[in-house]
């Protein structure tokens, strides 16, 4: 199992840069100037700073990223073959969204709620970044290691339904008012079992630590099965997965937009730079929640065989954990875009009847006997 | 529990109510109320038209009534023609015109069962349906140079012959088409979110189906075993050998499925007429003046006369077109133009019934309800 020295005397990102200056040497003599001016705040202000600067920057490339591979994915089963002009095989494309919405106008209905108008795009956005900062990306590649960090991701998850309420409101539309109420009534019928599929793992690990999940998860059972919680939770992990798709509102759960019923459900009045940021936040959505299952439930960035590695390349230790958390993150998300182009979309009922009348039950019952098997001590 | 009435303006400009039907929902939270359905966006006053156009002149029109299938309407007007003027079609031109309405019929039912799995969340099918459409319209397109508006049917026959190079091509388009159909199935049918949307939904009975004048496949949804070109054959459908597909349930599902059934029937029809085809050349009738000319680019082509004019009298003409009963009733007085054109178009009859079909279900349903009766609004308007 490599967890290793570096990983306890790193424990998150900010650490990691402090190591980093520390390793090239430059940083006692920038801590020196500063102190002498009696500002090492300054300093560590700074390096927080650029530590969520990287990441927000990484999340917006991601997002950026993700728009044009959804299309491809979509393209590709649909017999066609999506953005082809911009850039080599349309990596351009969102660039060029990007800048043309940019450039569209900036449309308030008259009757609309001004500010609540206005605010609604930033507090779903907003959100959608913050739930990154408890998630490893790798060993010490962490912003903070909280340790309510799964409570924390629930928290901010649930910040949404309000932002679209609040979108949906303002907008003063009926469409966008219905798509508000459906996102709101499929968001709180889903939270539940998620939480409840989650609080399982919780018993399993007996913390909320993210970092914690995932190192309890390395290593290998007869050597050769990964120590993912998948194996210990198979209906946790499908009521999991099932629960999150519906949070991050794609088909057939995509109730908040459903645009062959309400047109685009609660943004049909955004445009310009506004849509723009719900359409980011959606796809922000998307690679979070595909993050946070792989924490859960496939191991996070931890690499099941890696002690067959050489001791001499020890250093890739890092990159290949982030390596393998990108890539079972993408099949998550390939999962999510596969599942859109094939399935048709529920009926609300029929979705509010999925997560009340099986779903949460369901999640209750694995509750139950994943608590019962622990105490019979059958996990030890 | 009640709550406070929502009114809903859905359409005329709405992502999934083809084209520009409006409905006027009076909602009870997420359940309709009532709901009617108005009309008349795309009114073009096609029937009164018809009275100042001569007969030839006229026949583009109907291309634009259902314009997603052309040949059917072309053919329903020159039939109502030529019962007037009482005027005899070579075998030849009538294998033609069958070859192309069944081919209109499958990418009729392609476009309807696409734009519904769309209006559903599901784009995959249309894309799909939309790349074998697209080989279809290669066809229609080497057969007379159009893609959609084809005024190809003409009284007496149909403008010009089959080009070369156009029957290998067809061959394997119908090869190509019943693979396509599988795949069709295996990415739908077996879905169960799709039979929840559909099953037991927007149900009718045969009798209320009868009694609103449904027609084609949402009547034959119902149970009712109704067909014209079995049971009023015209043209060649005697001589072919196709069954009537009939589903009894009469919810949203069965008229879907009488759609890919009748997608299948229709490849099998075609495969007769490629076969039994006459090798003659005669593709229109001599009377009228009407003449077959030789020397043109496709090897035989048709001459109208611009003077046609068939004796006075009336007739009512009527052919299965694919979304049902396609009438022309056709009054002469004896001139060069029409008295009085009358269209009984199956998309206006079929849409009658969405008040009632429904009424009580959830606003999803209504676009699963109104997408399996398949209406194009062309065709409701005139």
């Amino acid at each position: 199992m490599w967890t290793g020295d570096i990983m306890t005397e790193i424990p998150n990102g900010y650490e990691l840069i402090v190591f980093i200056l520390k390793f090239i040497g430059i940083y006692e003599p920038i801590n020196n100037v500063f102190e002498s001016f009696g500002l090492e705040y300054l300093l560590r202000i700074i390096i927080v700073v650029v530590e969520i600067g990287v990441l927000f920057v990484f999340i917006l490339l991601t997002v950026m990223f993700l728009t044009w591979m959804e299309r491809k994915v979509v393209a590709m089963v649909q017999a066609r073959y999506g953005p082809m002009v911009t850039g080599p095989r349309g990596l351009l494309q969102p660039v060029m969204d990007g800048v043309k919405l940019i450039g569209k106008e900036d449309i308030i209905p008259a009757k609309a709620d001004r500010w609540v108008f206005t605010l609604a795009p930033f507090l779903i956005f907003i959100p959608a970044l913050l739930v990154f900062i408890p998630l490893p990306f790798g060993p010490s590649l962490i912003i903070s290691d909280l340790n309510v960090g799964l409570l924390y991701i629930i928290a901010i998850s649930a910040i949404s339904p309000i932002a679209i309420l609040m979108a949906g409101w303002a907008s003063n539309n009926k469409y966008s008012l219905m798509g508000a109420i459906r996102a709101v009534a499929q968001d709180i019928s889903y939270t539940i079992p998620l939480a409840l599929s989650a609080i399982a793992i919780v018993l399993l690990t007996g913390s909320l630590s993210t970092v914690e999940i995932v190192t309890a998860q390395s290593g290998t059972w007869f050597g050769f099965i990964p120590k993912w919680f998948i194996f210990l939770q198979p209906l946790g992990f499908i009521l999991f997965l099932i629960a999150s798709i519906a949070e991050m509102g794609r088909i057939p759960f995509d109730f908040q937009e459903s645009e062959s019923e309400l047109v685009a459900g609660f943004f049909t009045e955004y445009s310009g730079m506004k849509f723009a940021m719900f359409f980011l936040a959606e796809y922000a959505h998307l690679f979070s929640v595909s993050a946070i299952v792989v924490t859960l439930f496939l191991g996070g960035w931890s690499v099941p065989f890696i002690n067959f590695l050489p001791a001499g390349l020890a250093v890739l230790v890092p990159i290949i954990s982030l390596g393998a958390f990108l890539i079972k993150t993408y099949a998550i998300i390939f999962f999510a875009m596969w599942l859109r182009d094939t399935v048709p979309r529920m009926r609300i009922d029929q979705l509010l009847n999925l997560g009340w009348k099986i779903m949460i039950p369901l999640a209750l019952l694995n509750l139950l006997a994943t608590a019962i098997l622990l105490t019979a001590g059958v996990f030890k | 529990m009640e709550s406070d009435e929502l009114f809903i303006n859905m359409g005329p400009v709405h992502p999934s109510t083809h084209g520009v039907a409006r409905f006027k929902l009076r909602m009870d939270g997420e359940n309709i109320k009532e709901c009617t359905p108005v009309i008349g966006y795309l009114h073009r006053g096609t029937e009164k038209i018809g009275e100042m156009k001569t007969y030839l002149q006229f026949i583009p029109y109907t291309d634009r009534l259902d314009y997603i299938s052309a040949f059917p309407n072309n053919y329903a007007f020159v039939k109502a023609v030529e019962e007037l003027a009482g005027i005899e079609v070579p075998l030849r031109a009538e294998y033609i015109r069958v070859l192309t309405m069944e081919l209109n019929r499958i990418i009729n039912h392609i476009v309807s069962i696409g734009s519904l799995l769309m209006d559903l969340g599901a784009a995959t099918m249309i894309m799909w349906g939309f790349r074998e459409r697209e080989n279809a319209l290669q066809l229609f397109e080497m057969l007379c140079g159009a893609r959609m508006t084809f005024n190809y049917i003409k009284p007496g026959g149909v403008r010009e012959d089959i080009p070369d190079g156009f029957m290998p091509k067809l061959n394997e388009f119908l090869k190509d088409m019943e693979k396509r159909i599988d795949d069709y199935e295996q990415l739908i049918n077996g879905n169960e979110i799709f039979h929840m949307r559909m099953k037991n939904i927007g149900v009718i009975n045969a009798k209320d189906a009868v009694n609103y004048g449904w027609t084609g496949p949402t009547l034959r949804g119902s149970g009712v075993d109704y067909d014209l070109r079995k049971y009023e054959p015209y043209s060649i459908y005697p001589d072919l050998d196709f069954k009537v597909c009939v589903r009894n349930e009469g919810d949203s599902y069965a008229r879907f499925i009488v759609r890919m059934d009748e997608m299948k029937e229709s490849l099998h029809i075609l495969r007769q007429v490629v076969d039994n085809m006459p090798a003659s050349k005669e593709i229109s009738s001599a009377e009228y003046g009407i003449a077959p000319m030789t020397g043109t680019p496709t090897g035989v082509s048709t001459y109208f006369p611009r003077i046609f004019t068939p004796p006075a009298g009336e007739v009512y003409s009527r052919i299965e077109a694919p979304k049902g009963e396609l009438g022309f009733y056709v009054v002469s007085d004896g001139t060069t133009k029409p008295y009085r054109v009358k269209i009984r178009s199956p998309s206006f009859c079929n849409l009658t019934a969405i008040p009632s079909l429904v009424k009580g279900l959830k606003i999803g349903d209504l676009i699963a309800a109104f997408g399996t009766i398949d209406v194009v609004l062309g065709d409701v308007d005139r």
